[in-house]
């Protein structure tokens, strides 16, 4: 049998509606996604994108078909897949330092109290937040707590990094300095990353494959796209790369000629 | 001094001196009611209109006379003592029960339509049904306090669990936390405040509910002081006795926002 790393089989999900029918928001979705590998998924809002990654995340059942992490059907939620939630879900009650530590303190419980702290002060650092280590995060900026988050994810040694349109909620600027966090961090420590997004530029920036969905009801997988750029990738150099032109264009015309959406 | 904190001072006046003013005027007109200047005498003693000497209510607050002659201070403090009682029940049995009906839809079904029933029905409905429950004074009053303070408690706590986002309940489900820790690392932070709101609505509930109660039941308490300053005709007390119970059920709710504050994990950023 083929080893497989993590692989979605023929994945449906249905809602049931309030009035007896049936919501089809995801059919057939087939993907395989190698070890280390960073892959986008993108499309228009209401692609099933987010239903997608919270099945694999486990915080949403399977309707039909399977979700499979190292051979191993996906069942629930479990620390070998952390989630970076779009809006950052830290605790306000407690601090950088504390929402961190809440995680690796449940994840590795067999720690000693010197091992906690280091281990929790060692990915504060990690995404340079040293300074800001025991404020709450109502005291420090969007950008800021989406690094905790991001913290948060990686402190818990996930063999997944599930990412639900990290940078969504922060302006342009400090989007642009988040990603070149994130891969500062790729390059660091291999992880095996899924980042949901509807920016064009991020995912062929990030990823190494960008899974490009349909429109729903029933989305499934349209087109999936290599993304052949070595890392680590500089976007300033990149915008006049023919294979960046190239993967953009690709994008585009999937998203707004084959399958372009109307304003509701 | 600036012109804010002397708003805080000269405001508050002038609307006493329109207060002492209509007071005055409804003494002026109504037979035996006591004037503004009278009442002061029987709260502080001196002379009064009439040129009897008078002892003071509050010139000696904590005489004891014998178990049924006390003074205000240990009227007031026995009443304290139900209240208390009956709102610490109310806590150990409302903030479970909230618990309850915040975190399963199915206890909500079940509670919800005899939390609605039960909330509006009055003490003074409760007190005679309690009263020949327990035959005893202070069962009757504590278990009065406790069945019509508990209500706010339920409700609030449950309305605290409610307001738990699901983003932090996603955070919970990714970290896999056990139902307890779900309810003491997540829940219980997000609704304590709310809870504390519920506490202080309650405690206000509980001291309006005591003087009614005590009026029924008799004893000591400055419910049933009042009511029998009235069998005494004696009327200055009365409304001394108001004013009393004003000031008390004010201080218990400054006391319990400071509370409700400390504990807030929103005032402390």
């Amino acid at each position: 049998m083929e080893k497989k790393f993590l692989s979605l089989e023929f994945v449906d999900k249905v809602f049931p509606l309030p009035n007896g029918k049936e919501y089809v928001a995801v059919k057939d979705v087939n993907l395989q996604i190698k070890k280390d590998e960073i892959v986008s998924i993108i499309g228009h809002s209401g692609c099933g994108k987010s239903t997608l990654l919270n099945m694999i995340a486990g915080l949403d059942t399977v309707s039909s078909g399977g979700i499979f992490l190292n051979n191993k059907e996906v069942n629930g939620p479990g620390s070998d897949r952390a989630v970076v939630f779009q809006n950052h879900s830290l605790l306000p009650w407690l601090t950088v330092f504390q929402n961190i530590e809440l995680a690796v303190k449940k994840v590795m419980p067999e720690l000693s109290k010197t091992e906690l702290q280091e281990r929790v002060d060692k990915f504060v650092d990690m995404v340079n937040l040293n300074p800001a280590r025991d404020k709450f995060p109502g005291e420090i900026s969007g950008g800021m707590k989406q690094r905790v988050g991001i913290a948060r994810a990686l402190s818990i040694r996930p063999e997944v990094l599930l990412m639900d349109e990290p940078f969504g909620a922060l302006d342009s600027l400090t989007r642009a300095n988040l990603q070149e966090h994130l891969m500062r961090i790729q390059q660091s420590v291999k992880n095996t990353v899924i980042v949901i997004t509807h920016d064009i530029d991020e995912a062929v920036l990030l990823s190494d494959r960008v899974v490009m969905m349909t429109n729903g009801p029933s989305a499934t997988i349209g087109e999936v796209l290599e993304v052949n750029l070595p890392h680590p990738r500089n976007r300033v150099e990149l915008q006049k790369d023919p294979e960046y032109i190239r993967c953009r264009e690709a994008i585009l015309s999937f998203l707004y000629e084959k399958f372009a959406k109307e304003d509701e | 001094m600036n012109t804010n904190s002397l708003k805080n001072i000269v405001l508050p006046a002038i609307i006493f001196f329109i207060i002492i003013a209509i007071w005055s005027t409804i003494a002026q007109n109504v037979q035996n009611f006591p004037t503004p200047s009278d009442t002061y005498i029987h709260a502080f003693g001196g002379e009064d209109s009439l040129g009897d000497e008078v002892e003071g209510v509050l010139s000696d607050p904590f005489y004891i006379e014998n178990e049924d002659d006390k003074g205000i201070f240990w009227q007031v403090i026995s009443s304290l003592e139900r209240v208390f009682a009956g709102f610490i029940l109310a806590i150990i049995v409302g903030v479970p029960v909230g618990l309850a009906i915040g975190m399963s839809k199915n206890f909500q079904i079940a509670l919800e339509p005899y939390i609605q029933i039960f909330k509006p029905v009055s003490p003074l409905a409760w007190l005679p049904l309690l009263l020949f429950v327990f035959q005893d004074i202070n069962a009757t009053a504590i278990s009065t306090i406790f069945v019509t303070s508990i209500w706010p408690i339920i409700i609030n706590t449950s309305l605290g669990v409610k307001s738990v986002s699901v983003d932090y309940m996603n955070v919970a489900k990714v970290l896999q936390f056990t139902p307890l820790e779900k309810i003491r690392k997540i829940i219980l932070p997000v609704a304590v405040p709310y809870i504390f709101t519920g506490m202080r609505l309650s405690l206000g509930i509980a001291w309006l509910v005591i003087v009614a109660a005590e009026m029924l039941t008799g004893g000591i308490g400055i419910g049933f002081w009042i009511w029998d300053e009235y069998n005494n005709l004696n009327y200055f007390n009365i409304i001394i006795g108001i004013i009393i119970v004003g000031l008390v059920g004010f201080l218990l709710d400054i006391i319990m926002g400071k509370i409700a504050d400390f504990f807030d994990y929103r005032k402390r950023v």
